[in-house]
């Protein structure tokens, strides 16, 4: 397949997948933030530095509350990170991939677009949650349209491979930031708050029933265990660099276990480390350290990508393993 | 109309003016057209609003399907739908077979013409066209001299632009021979048509047009370079910016080829190939939605960041094949066209089935003299501009603006053409809530490959403005679908009496 398009699907796939999790971002910090004491304004801080659009923010909007986060996250269409220009951009790209997709997609990513744009307009609403699931449930129908109507080739393994790799650095996030905004509460450690928190952290990824089922009783260590290395639940960091991995080759046809590319070395190498990691070593090495080397690795693959199957220089591609 | 059949509809034809012109529909007596008594009897008889609704519904689901362009005054993320109409252009199937017969024969004069122009110019060694014209044409292309495209074709794919004079004649306007667009538009209407108005299609024995896409990838594979069994098509696109790109992506996507950007071309070992994700890959046909100018900075504009370097070379030896083939912009200049009537006889011996409209050459000095004294009757336009501009309207112009018409074409008169004011027929469009007049073109599209096909129908374009006669998109027009009947009067009113 023609590599501009290739690039355009991955994008697509991937700005879809990330107008979901800014849903899930901005939907669990509501929640959490009904069950903390009025005042408590710093999760909402922690959204912000989370963007890493902290200057932007305060350039625009000074200091964060809860509206103002909430619509520079989800209706900004002078950021490009919020949910609305994430939408139109994986709008975007679908359009100009248009005659390589199936036309459902197209029609239902437009339709998509289309109600996002016509709620900005009407602004936030009183209970922003309704709204958040439409986002989720839009993203959800879009996978599964690309699923059932999409030949499932080369292209629709870049969709994939674009999705499931900006899913594992949304969750990383997503736990790196409740991480950090739960974990200086010692005493609240095993308190009914934290019970709650970590239960909304796990609802954040659709997770909490999946996990109950696997574990029962909640504490930190065992939600981390369960979002970084679990190979079952499809939102877990582990089960969307597997799923990356296999992508990856059935693209290029090289056998699992070796590589002919960049992109596949990387991957490969995430993957083992993962695979051979334990809860107590990643909580050992510091859990936002490991988080963040992580998203830096997911960063490499994807850079690879690009150098593999997009900006190739064909005569030239093992060139800088 | 319909006298005999009083009704409560909101929507009806009572009072709807044909006078001074002729409607495609509506005959001077307020008799329905033939081929046209089922449609204009079903939408009376529709119930109050009904009509309005599916219109309505019409525009929404085109919408949705994100058949739309953007409006640029504001960043606020608005979009329009091209302006679609639901009463559709009817053509009774006596009619259609004149104009297919008609258009098959400029087709295959026109085709002679271009081959003759880039090889012998026996046309004007035989002074049947004049050479200083030919020579002063600004579309000529003379890296196209000599050229042999694949069968001898150049023009493969032509919209040509069809409008109706008051007294019912059928004219040619424009032949449109370079990158017609708004095929699309007719796919895309007949699908919304038939959503609206299922079982109008099943009694009225409409000709189909979805098979378009197919019989020009049939054409498209025909043109491939001799010995490649299943040849790689692609559409060439100047990409997602360009207005028509929708259109691109939309035939690619039927046609089920690969829609390309020049820069996912390169010209490799001196064939053409696409940059995929497993390397380079060849390219043996090209449906290219380019101008000649943007397509090859080495051989046109060197400024084009469209084109791809080397294609024109890769296609003088034969390695791909265009359509259509470059070059065939000659015989779309004004002047140029008004010696196409000559052509047909010239290179066919045949006298013209559908006339030009009468055109006075400026060029002529006799010519001249009559436009220059008579500019408030007459439609002045320029060789080689299209999309409604660069032209005169005499009747509707100020006196200043005929002055300045009058000094440009004293200046420049190769330049110029004119033709008398044609009154364009109209069809009932609807108009907030009633019928009223507007004025329309039609563009079939023919395909020239192994034989001619001409596609049953062709867009309709209608100006939507009141009194407008511009029809172009960029200029306020809207579209409506085209049907051409395929079974006889009997047999419809046959129809109509069983269901």
């Amino acid at each position: 397949m023609l590599s501009r398009v290739a690039d355009s699907i991955y994008w697509m796939s991937r700005y879809v997948e990330r107008a979901e999790n800014l849903a899930r971002f901005v939907d669990v910090t509501h929640n959490m933030s009904l069950d903390l004491p009025p005042g408590s304004d710093q999760q909402w801080g922690a959204l912000v530095y989370a963007s890493g659009d902290q200057e932007y923010f305060e350039e625009h909007y000074g200091e964060p509350t809860r509206e103002n986060v909430t619509q520079f996250l989800t209706f900004d269409r002078e950021y490009s990170g919020s949910i609305l220009s994430c939408v139109q951009a994986a709008r975007e790209n679908a359009r100009s991939v248009r005659e390589s997709i199936s036309s459902q997609m197209w029609e239902q990513l437009n339709q998509f677009y289309i109600s996002v744009n016509d709620a900005a307009k009407a602004g936030i609403s009183e209970s922003p949650n309704d709204f958040f699931q439409y986002i989720k449930n839009s993203s959800h129908l879009f996978v599964g349209i690309t699923v059932t109507t999409f030949s499932q080739g080369e292209a629709w393994h870049f969709s994939r491979l674009g999705r499931v790799l900006e899913r594992a650095d949304k969750t990383s996030r997503i736990l790196d930031v409740k991480y950090f905004t739960l974990l200086p509460s010692v005493a609240d450690v095993g308190t009914p708050i934290d019970d709650l928190q970590w239960s909304a952290v796990l609802r954040s990824v659709s997770g909490f029933e999946m996990y109950r089922k696997k574990h029962h009783g909640i504490t930190p260590k065992r939600v981390v265990g369960f979002l970084v290395i679990d190979r079952q639940f499809p939102r877990a960091i582990m089960h969307c660099v597997d799923t990356a991995y296999r992508s990856l080759h059935a693209i290029s046809g090289s056998p699992q276990g070796t590589f002919w590319n960049v992109a596949e070395k990387r991957l490969g190498q995430l993957r083992s480390e993962l695979a051979y990691s334990t809860v107590d070593e990643i909580i050992a090495v510091g859990l936002h350290e490991f988080l963040d080397s992580l998203q830096t690795k997911l960063n490499g693959v994807g850079e690879g990508i690009y150098r593999t199957f997009i900006a190739m220089d064909p005569d030239d591609a093992n060139a800088n393993l | 109309m319909n006298q005999s059949q009083p009704n409560a509809t909101q929507l009806h034809f009572r009072g709807y003016d044909t006078k001074g012109f002729f409607d495609e529909l509506i005959d001077e007596h307020d008799k329905p057209r033939p081929g046209a008594e089922l449609l204009l009897q079903r939408i009376e008889e529709l119930p109050d609003d009904e009509l309005l609704q599916r219109q309505q519904m019409a525009e929404r689901s085109l919408f949705h399907m994100g058949i739309t362009f953007n409006v640029y005054e504001d960043n606020q993320g608005v979009e329009k739908i091209f302006p679609f109409d639901l009463v559709p252009r009817i053509v009774a199937a006596e009619e259609w077979n004149r104009l297919e017969r008609g258009l098959k024969q400029r087709i295959r004069a026109l085709n002679r013409f271009i081959d003759d122009i880039y090889h012998d110019q026996q046309i004007v060694k035989d002074n049947v066209v004049p050479e200083a014209i030919l020579k002063s044409a600004t579309s000529f292309r003379s890296q196209c001299i000599g050229l042999n495209p694949p069968n001898g074709i150049w023009c493969h794919i032509t919209g040509t632009d069809l409008v109706r004079d008051k007294d019912g004649t059928i004219y040619v306007l424009e032949d449109n021979l370079r990158c017609p667009s708004g095929v699309s538009y007719v796919l895309q209407n007949r699908f919304v048509m038939k959503r609206s108005f299922p079982w109008l299609f099943d009694a009225s024995h409409v000709r189909p047009v979805l098979d378009y896409p197919g019989r020009l990838f049939q054409l498209l594979e025909y043109l491939a370079p001799e010995g490649i069994e299943s040849p790689t098509v692609a559409v060439l696109t100047p990409g997602v910016f360009n207005s028509a790109y929708y259109e691109h992506s939309f035939l690619a996507q039927q046609m089920g080829v690969e829609l390309v950007e020049g820069r996912d071309l390169v010209i490799h070992d001196g064939f053409v190939c696409m940059r995929t994700t497993k390397g380079f890959q060849r390219v043996d046909v090209l449906y290219r939605r380019i101008d000649d100018d943007f397509i090859d900075p080495k051989a046109f504009r060197a400024d084009s960041m469209l084109g791809v370097p080397g294609l024109m070379e890769a296609y003088r030896n034969g390695r791909v094949a265009l359509a259509n083939a470059p070059g065939t912009g000659i015989a779309d200049d004004k002047v140029i066209y008004a010696y196409v009537e000559k052509m047909i006889k010239y290179y066919l011996n045949e006298d013209a089935i559908i006339p030009n409209v009468p055109t006075y050459v400026c060029y002529d000095d006799e010519q001249r003299a009559y436009v220059l004294a008579n500019l408030d009757k007459l439609v002045v336009k320029a060789a080689n501009e299209a999309g409604g501009y660069g032209m005169l309207i005499g009747p509707h112009a100020t006196d200043d603006e005929r002055r300045k018409f009058a000094g440009l074409i004293e200046e420049n008169p190769r330049n110029y053409i004119a033709q008398p004011t044609l009154s364009l027929s109209r069809i009932p469009t609807i108009v907030k809530d009633k019928f009223e007049g507007r004025h329309v073109d039609l563009r079939p599209y023919i395909l020239y490959g192994k034989d001619i096909f001409v596609l049953p129908g062709g867009l309709t374009r209608v100006a939507l403005k009141k009194g407008s006669l511009v029809v172009n998109s960029s200029q306020g027009g809207g579209s409506k679908d085209t049907w051409v009947i395929g079974s006889s009067l009997q047999q419809t009113q046959t129809q109509e009496h069983s269901q």
